[in-house]
């Protein structure tokens, strides 16, 4: 195959339809963005559960005298109950899971709800005996966390146990949701877009059906005849994907490290680097995509 | 070279097959005129030579090859050693002389240095080259035949194929044509030709090969064109095929080409004056 011949092929295919080829550029730009868009919040979920998770323990809240009656009927957990939450904390049946723990008594509790809640009318009106007395609890492996809220749970004196993973979970669920309705647009415009590149290419084999015919008289080989429109196809949607990841690129510096990670420095966010990650998938799934679509076009179309 | 035994082309949804069990042979180097009423079987002959349609039923084989049973990813390179030609000449018209013959050689991805060397000596031999950087539309009807012509030998086959090729041409301009099929097929390229052109016919005085109906009812060596007549009613198949079609070509073919008998007549004349 001649590579001149090739080029001129293409280039008077992508000029004979630029407008179908500007929309094969937009759509897959566009559906190409979502997919980066979903992959991003993937990312950023995946930190943020690695750095909060890691952070993550679980409470085991004792009863005070002010708790519901239900939870605690004895009201003020006394040094009995601490004693046996203790002692089960150091049992063998569960030191495979703790990390460590420590004991976090009324005066500590109340210091730490001062501080941060110390521009708040509450900390004027709150009394220590109030605040629960609590074992903080780091577990070795997040996941297991539940084995700590069951053994637990229900036991006299303990009002509560709350595993700090359930809070975050539902900041994860929610940004879940988010990439796998993005993920759902993409693949919807993914869809066009592979129906748009079927028929571009439908298009430029009929207005090029004289050339097609002769070519198939005189011997031209299949794979002659169809390369230029496959590779018409992948080049609009490779300059529609190339596209398409810088808009992932720029969505990270510009957005997320230009103005979310400014509003909220605490928390971590995706850098450059998961974007660039994210460029070869985008770019090579847009290519990938392409070719098969307009190869099964090409072929539905050209018959020997 | 090319043998048909019992080759039946049956379309899907035609009640008649438009061939019908049709056997010849064509020898290497051979000058064959295909003759018949528009819808005897020419076109589909030349159709099934060119694998662009398969046969129904029967035993087909060109250059070697059996048509039926080859496979789709050998018809390519079966194609390169044969050449066509249509009555509406199939030029591109956005390409120069040059290029339409080039574009034949660039398709099937000889080197640029192979066809500088090739375009130009076919050019020369249709008697073109002045004309190679001209666009089709500026061609008169004959230049633009010559250059279909120049694009089908341009890559040496060993069989060409013409389908009407005088069709749309002067008488004049047809003799022309066809004394370069002649120059072509003395140096060794087989041709078959379909036509209603009964000057050319008579005057070249070549193998006949007259269709009617999808039968072969005549297949004469240095035969003319109107000789069918006396003929038809000896072979036994032709009586009972096509009653209404007639059992004169002449009338069968006027409607068809507007091949007028003036204009039958003014072509054998002219074929004669160019002698």
């Amino acid at each position: 195959m001649k590579f001149g011949f090739l080029m001129r092929e293409i280039g008077q295919g992508l000029s004979r339809n630029v407008s179908m080829i500007v929309s094969i550029i937009l759509v897959t730009f566009l559906s190409l963005t979502f997919v980066g868009t979903a992959g991003l919040l993937q990312a950023q979920i995946g930190q943020m559960k690695t750095y909060w998770y890691d952070k993550a323990q679980v409470a085991i809240y004792l009863c005070t005298d002010t708790s519901p009656a239900d939870a605690c009927p004895q009201g003020e957990a006394s040094s009995d109950v601490k004693a046996t939450v203790e002692a089960a904390l150091k049992d063998a049946a569960l030191t495979p899971f703790v990390e460590r723990y420590y004991f976090e008594d009324h005066q500590a509790a109340y210091d730490k709800f001062q501080e941060q809640f110390a521009d708040n009318a509450v900390a004027k009106y709150v009394k220590k005996e109030q605040l629960n007395e609590t074992y903080w609890v780091k577990v070795k492996d997040p996941n297991k966390s539940a084995v700590i809220v069951e053994s637990f749970t229900g036991v006299a004196g303990v009002e509560e146990v709350r595993d700090q993973r359930s809070y975050l979970d539902q900041i994860f669920s929610i940004l879940n949701a988010a990439s796998i309705a993005a993920v759902g647009i993409a693949a919807i415009m993914l869809a066009s877009a592979v129906l748009l590149i079927s028929t571009t290419i439908r298009l430029s084999a009929f207005s090029r059906r004289r050339e097609i015919g002769i070519m198939r008289l005189v011997g031209a080989s299949n794979f002659y005849i169809q390369l230029p429109f496959i590779l018409e196809g992948v080049v609009a949607a490779t300059i529609g994907s190339v596209l398409a990841s810088g808009a992932v690129v720029a969505i990270v510096v510009f957005f997320v490290q230009g103005y979310l990670a400014q509003r909220l420095p605490l928390t971590s966010f995706v850098g450059v680097d998961d974007a660039l990650l994210l460029m070869p998938l985008i770019i090579g799934s847009g290519v990938v995509l392409a070719a098969i679509a307009s190869g099964f076009a090409i072929r539905r179309y050209l018959k020997i | 070279m090319i043998s048909f035994s019992n080759v039946t082309k049956q379309h899907k949804g035609a009640p008649k097959p438009a061939l019908d069990a049709v056997s010849l042979e064509i020898e290497r180097g051979d000058f064959v005129f295909l003759v018949g009423a528009s819808g005897s079987g020419k076109s589909t002959l030349l159709r099934l030579m060119l694998r662009e349609e398969i046969a129904s039923r029967g035993d087909l084989f060109v250059l070697g090859q059996n048509l039926v049973t080859i496979p789709s990813r050998k018809v390519p390179a079966l194609r390169r050693k044969m050449g066509v030609v249509f009555q509406d000449f199939r030029l591109l018209p956005n390409k120069t002389v040059f290029q339409n013959v080039a574009f034949s050689l660039e398709v099937i991805g000889k080197s640029s240095a192979y066809i500088a060397d090739a375009v130009p000596e076919v050019l020369r031999l249709v008697g073109l080259e002045e004309k190679a950087d001209r666009l089709p539309n500026e061609l008169s009807g004959g230049e633009q035949q010559r250059v279909a012509l120049a694009r089908a030998i341009v890559n040496k086959p060993d069989l060409l194929l013409a389908d009407e090729p005088t069709g749309n041409l002067d008488p004049a301009t047809s003799a022309g044509i066809v004394s370069l099929l002649e120059k072509i097929n003395q140096n060794g390229t087989t041709i078959v030709m379909a036509t209603h052109d009964v000057g050319i016919v008579d005057r070249l005085k070549r193998r006949v090969i007259e269709l009617r109906g999808g039968v072969i009812v005549r297949d004469d060596k240095k035969s003319g064109y109107e000789t069918a007549l006396p003929i038809t009613d000896q072979v036994p198949i032709s009586s009972d095929t096509e009653p209404e079609q007639g059992n004169e070509p002449e009338q069968a073919n006027e409607p068809e080409q507007g091949n007028e008998p003036e204009s039958r007549i003014s072509s054998t004349d002219q074929a004669e004056e160019q002698e």
